[in-house]
């Protein structure tokens, strides 16, 4: 199966301006950031969250803790996927017992991988709240989750695609629809 | 591990037999995911449903409490059941063959079997005759794959890399499994190797194997970066070479002094259990050189790693 571009959501400008959106509505809900936590969910959800955090600093003065969650071991379908699943290290070197965690990801689709998150975050302590912060919102959910803070909503088909791109990982920061087409 | 070499490859191995059937991309590979699952180990609740409604048995033929135990805190942590098979308290000592106890097994809906047995190779013909995944837990003196693994992974804890090392391999390297397991990682990766044995335990043809061979202690010291020191088993197969542990420890014993005469501060490495004032003094055992006691701990995530990848082999 390979990907056709077809056009592009969000340019830096764009994925920047909504993560300053996003650091905003969070401070505006949750005004104490010593107990507030972002937590991203690897790989890109990781730099999201380290993003937003960046954001919240610059605009409170305050640092909230800042986590990066891997999920591989919680999924439900690595029998069904072709790929290799690769374990990446976790990385929450703080207490989560009370404070407010926002999830932070890249897409928010099925919610199965948000699923995921939230069983592995509980089996870290317990958090006062979790809360879900995701870069796009493409629809389609497949079970009972929802986002707290979203930075744009697009309606796609199950055909589609949406890859975000991060200069962290990819060299660019720029989100692209694509269409899944099959080979020949 | 670079980034296009862990997206790039797919682990297909249903089974773990030995380092000498893995790529350098595949030890690399399990060494990366060891790292993640020993984040695992730092937490409160120390399990992940990676394994769950998995069963793993623990076939062992020779007495173990090291490595069994260790392969069942690995599986228990990935939320698996685990069944302990003992021979000499099963229909092992009715003379069950292998291949009828494999299949025996097998036919109990299990997922994994670890196994331990004092004939080389008996894990291979298991492999070959069952149909799930077959972890080799030390197999006469063939391999211990989990047990080189583990102590690349300390070493690369340690000093950073692989590639380059000096590592110098301290004991009866004839009789050992976990030297020829050590011999095929390290090469892989790039290390150099050198054997210190007295001669009469070092195996014939063992240069082909790509490392240096040595009889005097200091040499095999001198320029290492990490030493890997194997227990003499003077209740066996070692007692053929030396007449007396005493001369032994004289001969090839590690103590301060030799570590101290060396320029670099040489990594002491031990699979255990340890023969206090044989192999090494209680000095070096409990002294700033040695990671015997991080090596245990690091075991624990390899074979959670060993155990997870076997099981999700993509076929």
């Amino acid at each position: 199966m390979t990907l056709k571009e077809k056009t592009r959501i969000m340019d830096r400008e764009a994925i920047e301006k909504a993560i300053s959106r996003i650091a905003h509505e969070i401070l505006e809900r949750n005004e104490d950031t010593t107990a507030l936590a972002i937590i991203g969910i690897k790989n890109r959800g990781a730099y999201i969250g380290k993003r937003i955090a960046d954001r919240i600093e610059k605009i409170s003065g305050g640092r909230p803790s800042v986590g990066a969650l891997d999920i591989t071991l919680y999924r439900d379908d690595l029998t069904q996927i072709a790929e290799q699943p690769v374990v990446h290290a976790t990385e929450i070197d703080f207490n989560i017992d009370g404070k407010k965690v926002v999830l932070a990801d890249d897409v928010l689709y099925t919610g199965r991988t948000v699923r995921c998150a939230l069983d592995a975050l509980i089996d870290f302590g317990r958090p006062s709240e979790i809360q879900l912060a995701v870069l796009i919102d493409r629809g389609h959910r497949e079970l009972p989750i929802r986002a707290d803070y979203v930075g744009k909503n697009v309606p796609t088909s199950p055909k589609e695609v949406i890859e975000v791109r991060l200069s962290e990982a990819d060299g660019a920061d720029e989100v692209v629809l694509c269409e899944k087409i099959n080979s020949r | 591990m670079k980034n296009e070499t862990k997206n790039k490859i797919v682990w297909t191995k249903k089974d773990l037999l030995g380092l000498e059937y893995l790529s350098p991309e595949e030890i690399e590979f399990i060494l990366y995911t060891a790292a993640s699952f020993k984040e695992v180990t730092t937490r409160q609740i120390k399990k992940v449903p990676a394994l769950r409604g998995k069963t793993v048995v623990n076939l062992f033929y020779e007495p173990s409490t090291r490595t069994r135990t260790s392969f069942e805190l690995a599986a228990k942590r990935l939320s698996a059941d685990v069944i302990n098979i003992a021979a000499e308290s099963s229909s092992i000592t009715k003379g069950e063959t292998l291949i009828d106890t494999g299949r025996n097994i097998e036919a109990l809906k299990i997922d994994i079997i670890v196994v331990r047995h004092n004939c080389s190779g008996a894990p291979n013909i298991l492999s070959r005759v069952v149909n799930v995944s077959v972890v080799n837990a030390g197999d006469g003196w063939h391999e211990h794959p989990t047990q080189a693994l583990l102590d690349i992974f300390t070493l690369k804890e340690k000093l950073g890399r692989i590639e380059g090392l000096n590592v110098s391999i301290i004991g009866d390297i004839a009789h050992s499994r976990v030297a020829r397991s050590n011999i095929w990682g390290l090469t892989k990766l790039g290390a150099k190797v050198t054997v210190c044995a007295p001669p009469l335990l070092i195996p014939e043809g063992i240069e082909k194997m790509g490392v240096s061979v040595t009889s005097d202690i200091n040499e095999a010291l001198h320029d290492a970066d990490a030493i890997n020191v194997l227990r003499m088993q003077f209740e066996r197969d070692s007692a053929v070479a030396f007449p007396s542990k005493i001369e032994y420890f004289k001969k090839y014993g590690i103590t301060t002094e030799r570590l101290r005469k060396c320029k670099k501060s040489i990594v002491v490495m031990h699979p255990g259990p340890i023969n206090r004032g044989i192999e090494m003094s209680s000095e070096v055992a409990d002294g700033s050189n040695s990671v015997i006691l991080e090596q245990v701990t690091n075991g624990i995530a390899v074979r959670m790693a060993a155990l997870y990848l076997v099981s999700h082999a993509k076929k």
